[in-house]
């Protein structure tokens, strides 16, 4: 799952089947450090509470669709869920690797 | 699969029914060498990875689902395994 910003909402009144009742919305990828990242994208609401302004994570390609109650829809980008806090403070990236690292 | 480092705790309580209950991680995808890159994923831990461990990640759905035993499951990236030792050859 990658970050994402919600940044709008989409209308659709007619959708394809399966489509029925699922909020769109617009999002601004993000990459690790929450920057934005790529074009926007329209994503399928599967926590059904997102709303703009919030930091969430989303799933992309086939596994969008398993995050939305009927399963076989088409759509290819899906938050699932909205993010209370990231802790990556720098320590973490700083600490030695736990893996030993050879190359002959 | 790759191998990543993981750089953070991800916390949500509003998420999708496959998220109860399981831990997230920020983890960041090493190259060859060890060295940080520019990929990342948030992805589900199963082996009680924690902060700085070096880790194994699939980005895999139907593999994804298998481990953590979901059908349907929204759920690609997870950390399935703690890499003890990368020996490069050749």
């Amino acid at each position: 799952m990658k970050f994402g910003r919600v940044i709008g909402t989409v209308v659709a009144t007619r959708k394809a089947e399966g489509l029925e009742g699922i909020k769109l919305l617009v999002v601004q990828p993000l990459d690790e450090h929450r920057q934005p990242r790529g074009d926007p994208q329209i994503a399928a609401d599967a926590t059904a509470q997102a709303g703009p302004g919030e930091l969430v994570f989303m799933v992309g390609s086939r596994e969008a669709a398993q995050a939305l109650p009927v399963v076989f829809v088409p759509a290819d980008l899906a938050i699932t869920g909205i993010i209370d806090e990231v802790d990556d403070r720098p320590e973490f990236r700083k600490r030695e690797p736990t893996a030993g690292w050879t190359a002959s | 699969m790759y191998i990543g480092k993981v750089v953070g705790n991800v916390v949500s309580t509003i998420k999708i029914s496959h998220l109860e209950g399981r831990k997230l991680l920020l983890v960041n995808q090493l190259d060859l060498q060890g060295n940080e890159t520019d990929d990342y994923d948030i992805a589900v831990d199963v082996v009680q990875a924690g902060p700085g461990d070096t880790v194994l990640v699939i980005d895999e759905g139907n593999g994804a689902r298998q481990i953590l035993k979901l059908d349907p499951g929204a759920i690609r990236a997870v950390i399935v395994g703690v890499v003890d030792q990368v020996a490069l050859s050749g």
